[in-house]
């Protein structure tokens, strides 16, 4: 009866026994509490509901996608704290504090968190915001599915979450190699919990694909040709093709372990004619698209801030396009440097070798760009260039570590050490988080009506830029000393000295996060005097400048004529002139719906289900997410319409 | 508004309009696509994997599956005629095509879960070697696919009796004839890839 009713789900299932856990669950309940609480102290749940969760809008989901990367982040990083601290004690014979079993699981959540609940959402919710008011568009091509789409990710998120509390997470790395991540080595519900997070994720990150991809190609302003996208949608419209053709690869990978562990089958085991180098082979087929999915949208906001803030048009836009192209068509060559030393043989691994090699070309173009708009430009170091110009540099270093791991003998000796563990934190902290940062400075402003605090911003910088090279470089040591990654305690005491830096730095991190926390708090209180009344604060290039902060609903009341790249850098040359108001038309805007968020919290019953074999659940929330999509079909009156009268009184008020 | 610009925008927004959702469901066939390459990529790597259990020429029943891609192939044929139909504005000829059709697809479904069924029962289940799980796997996602497009169907015979042959409704009897005739592509890839070759 309890088989049927609750799977494999026991009480003994909450692990009471461990007062680390029991505390980071504790905590995350009260944190939890203390929103709830407020939300309802100020009576803000229809608020919420009407203006939030049932939205369509790209602007507000955007800023909840944003949101669920700093909280997660917040997550991902408390991970990191534990890692470091617990190396930094662990040596020389010390256990340290975290059993090796716990360990395991905290560096393979920090690692699923980081990629794919902090910069996938982050990227995500950026490009929400900003890509339909980039070229000229009221919204996505498709509003709804958009929502689904958030709704998705939030609810992943949500079961990484609950693994917290309820059973375990993955102790089988954030990338799950069989034969570990099998049923013989991991029994329990943690490979589940990974597996249902990224498979549910990944549909929602396809469909914002697709979306974001049919925007960009059919719903550009007029005027508006290829060689005139502004380049941050560029970088978002090359990257939705990697979305598009990688993210079918993970679902399948996902869906094969899923099959080996759930009907016993054989497709990555030891036994019975299974093969287990497939799954490095499908999972990096996807995963090394994937690095470059999190990096491209960094380096379009990286473009667009040195454009910006050195006044100057963006040098080499031609060749930053095609570079981008170029890096995108290489990432797909390149998968089998992440196991140079599964025994491909010499040829193979010398293809991969220097397919890797030529990557750097793009990637080098791109950085010379940046810096010939640099040059002679008149630089404005406000915290968004600061941000900048700590990746073009740091970025160079990981780079060239990267060059260096891509030459396959040295790949034999730094395979799986701390040398492969500082290369790719120095390409994805200052490669892609430090661009979201940025841009979270940036668009700030466009979004919310009034910039974030510059003075904290900038000691934020300085703390994240100091306490990264700090935490980092040690490791590029370390592995050139042999030290393993992932080790859970060391007998060599000459490590030790180089965690110690490398925890200091990670001390140095957390003090850049609670800066920028206070950043926000700050800028909030503050906000009447950081009010942004031009709507173009920077002195922007790009058409999302030419609206007030925040822009209406409809986001353009008249769609502009577009004449140069720099659309609006070309209007105000020329003297913009709101356009007069009897050109105002009707405007057609999606309905918001309670559908969306239906659809996720249907599919997180469906992925709990799943991870505890409870399946009569489990078939009817999928039932029911199919039900909701039948009744979304019924609807007719999807939109609604602004009358053109209404369009110019609200102009009015504005103006 | 000139010649060259009024192309990047439809006069009406863009708003699910027809034409981005047709562009939109090429690209989902497309990544759909994908999906199943990988799926022929793992059954090519396993399909000889027999962990000595029988290969495809002791299980395979050639005659069955040959019934199986007739129905399939005339499936698509009566799809297409449900479309013409559609074009005509004649709902009852609409809804007839898309009942045979809707048959021909539940014969196939009964026909493969009968084949699945027999080989589970003679002790050939997907537990038994890879090549058995790279089978059942790739032949059962495409089953499962069919099975949505019937339920689809199904959802849009009702529609279509509910409130005629509207433009959406139409535009999305479209997407279902895509989504069809890709199964079907695949189905070819399908017999040839799995059955045909086993047999050889």
């Amino acid at each position: 009866m309890h088989e049927e009713l609750f799977g494999k789900l026991e009480l003994s299932s909450i692990p009471y026994d461990s007062p680390i856990i029991m505390g980071a669950v504790g905590s995350a309940i009260l944190m939890t509490l203390v929103v709830l609480g407020t939300v309802t102290w100020f009576r803000l749940w229809p608020y919420l509901w009407k203006e939030w969760f049932t939205s369509v809008d790209h602007k507000r989901l955007g800023v909840m996608y944003v949101i669920l990367a700093l909280v997660m982040l917040v997550r991902g990083f408390a991970d990191a704290l534990m890692m470091r601290s617990q190396q930094a004690l662990a040596a020389g014979g010390q256990a340290g504090y975290l059993p090796p079993y716990h360990y395991d699981q905290i560096f393979s959540a920090h690692g699923t968190i980081m990629i794919i609940f902090v910069a996938m959402p982050f990227f995500v919710g950026l490009m929400n915001i900003i890509v339909p008011l980039q070229i000229g568009a009221r919204d996505v091509a498709f509003p709804f599915v958009n929502a689904v789409s958030l709704w998705l990710t939030v609810i992943s998120a949500w079961l990484v979450m609950v693994s917290l509390s309820i059973g375990n997470f993955s102790h089988a790395g954030w990338s799950g190699y069989p034969p570990l991540s099998e049923n013989g080595y991991s029994p329990g519900p943690g490979v589940d919990y990974w597996i249902w997070s990224l498979q549910l994720g990944g549909i929602g990150t396809l469909l914002t694909g697709i979306n974001f991809f049919v925007t960009i190609v059919r719903m550009r302003a007029p005027g508006m040709t290829w060689m005139r996208i502004p380049i941050f949608t560029w970088t978002i419209l090359v990257t939705t093709v990697l979305i598009m053709l990688a993210f079918p690869v993970l679902t399948v990978t996902l869906a094969l372990l899923t099959l080996d562990r759930y009907l016993d089958m054989h497709f990555f085991t030891n036994d019975l004619g299974g093969n287990l180098m497939m799954f490095p082979n499908l999972f990096w087929s996807w995963g090394h698209p994937e690095v470059y999915i999190v990096i491209l949208p960094a380096f379009g906001i990286y473009s667009e801030i040195t454009a910006t803030f050195s006044r100057k048009r963006l040098f080499g836009y031609t060749s930053m396009v095609y570079a981008t192209i170029a890096i995108a068509i290489l990432s797909f060559g390149v998968w089998l440097h992440h196991f140079f030393t599964m025994g491909a043989g010499a040829n193979v691994n010398a293809f991969f070798g220097i397919a890797t090699m030529v990557i750097a070309v793009p990637t080098g173009v791109k950085v010379f760009n940046w810096l010939f708009t640099l040059y002679r430009g008149r630089i404005h170091f406000a915290t968004p260039m600061l941000w900048t110009l700590g990746f073009i540099i740091t970025f160079c270093i990981g780079g060239m570590a990267g060059v260096l791991l891509s030459v396959p003998p040295a790949d034999f000796m730094l395979h799986n050490s701390e040398f492969l563990v500082a290369h790719f934190h120095n390409m994805l902290i200052p490669g892609a988080l430090f661009g979201y940062f940025a841009g979270y400075t940036y668009w700030f402003p466009k979004v919310f009506g009034f910039k974030l605090d510059e003075t904290w911003g900038k000691r934020a910088f300085w703390a994240w830029i100091t306490g990264f090279y700090l935490a980092f470089m040690p490791l590029y040591g370390l592995g050139l000393m042999g030290m393993p990654r992932r080790l859970v305690q060391y007998g060599n005491l000459d490590w030790q000295p180089y965690l110690l830096v490398a925890m200091a730095g990670t001390g140095l991190i957390a003090l850049g996060i609670l800066f920028q926390i206070i950043q926000l708090g700050v800028s909030i209180l503050h906000r009447e005097a950081l009010r942004d009344t031009s709507g173009d604060p920077w002195d922007g290039r790009s058409l999302e400048w030419s609206l007030p902060s925040p822009p209406p609903l409809y986001n353009f009341a008249v769609i502009p004529e577009v004449t140069d790249l720099d659309a609006f850098t070309r209007m105000k040359r020329e003297g913009h002139s709101p356009p007069p108001s009897r050109s105002y038309e009707d405007i057609h805007m999606p309905r918001n719906t309670p559908a969306g968020m239906g659809v996720g919290v249907a599919a997180l019953i469906f992925g709990f289900a799943m991870v505890w074999h409870i399946w009569g659940i489990a078939f009817f929330s999928l039932i029911t997410v199919v039900m909701i999509l039948v009744a979304r079909a019924a609807v007719e009156d999807v939109e609604w319409v602004i009358p053109a009268h209404e369009v110019a009184r609200m102009e009015e008020v504005r103006s | 508004m000139n010649m060259a610009s009024s192309s990047l925008q439809s006069p009406h927004e863009g708003h699910d309009s027809a034409s981005n959702v047709t562009f939109g469901f090429w690209l989902y066939l497309m990544t759909d696509c994908l999906l199943f390459a990988s799926l022929f990529a793992t059954f090519a790597v396993l399909r000889h994997h027999y962990a000595g259990g029988p290969d495809g020429r002791a299980l395979f029943d050639l005659p069955g599956v040959y019934v199986e891609t007739l129905f399939l192939l005339l499936s698509s044929v009566t799809n297409g005629f449900s479309l013409i139909a559609a074009r005509q504005q004649r709902t009852h000829f609409v809804l007839a095509w898309l009942f045979l059709t809707a048959m021909f697809g539940m014969g196939f479904i009964w026909m493969e879960v009968g084949e699945f069924w027999t080989l589970v029962q003679q002790g050939h289940g997907p537990s038994k070697s890879a090549f058995l799980s790279a089978y059942f796997t790739l032949v059962g996602t495409h089953g499962a696919h069919v099975t949505v497009g019937l339920l689809w169907m199904w959802v849009m015979m009702i529609q279509v009796m509910d409130r005629g042959l509207t433009p959406r409704i139409q535009s999305r009897l479209v997407r279902l004839g895509m989504f069809w005739h890709f199964l079907d592509l695949i189905w070819v890839a399908v017999f040839s890839v799995v059955y045909l070759s086993g047999m050889l």
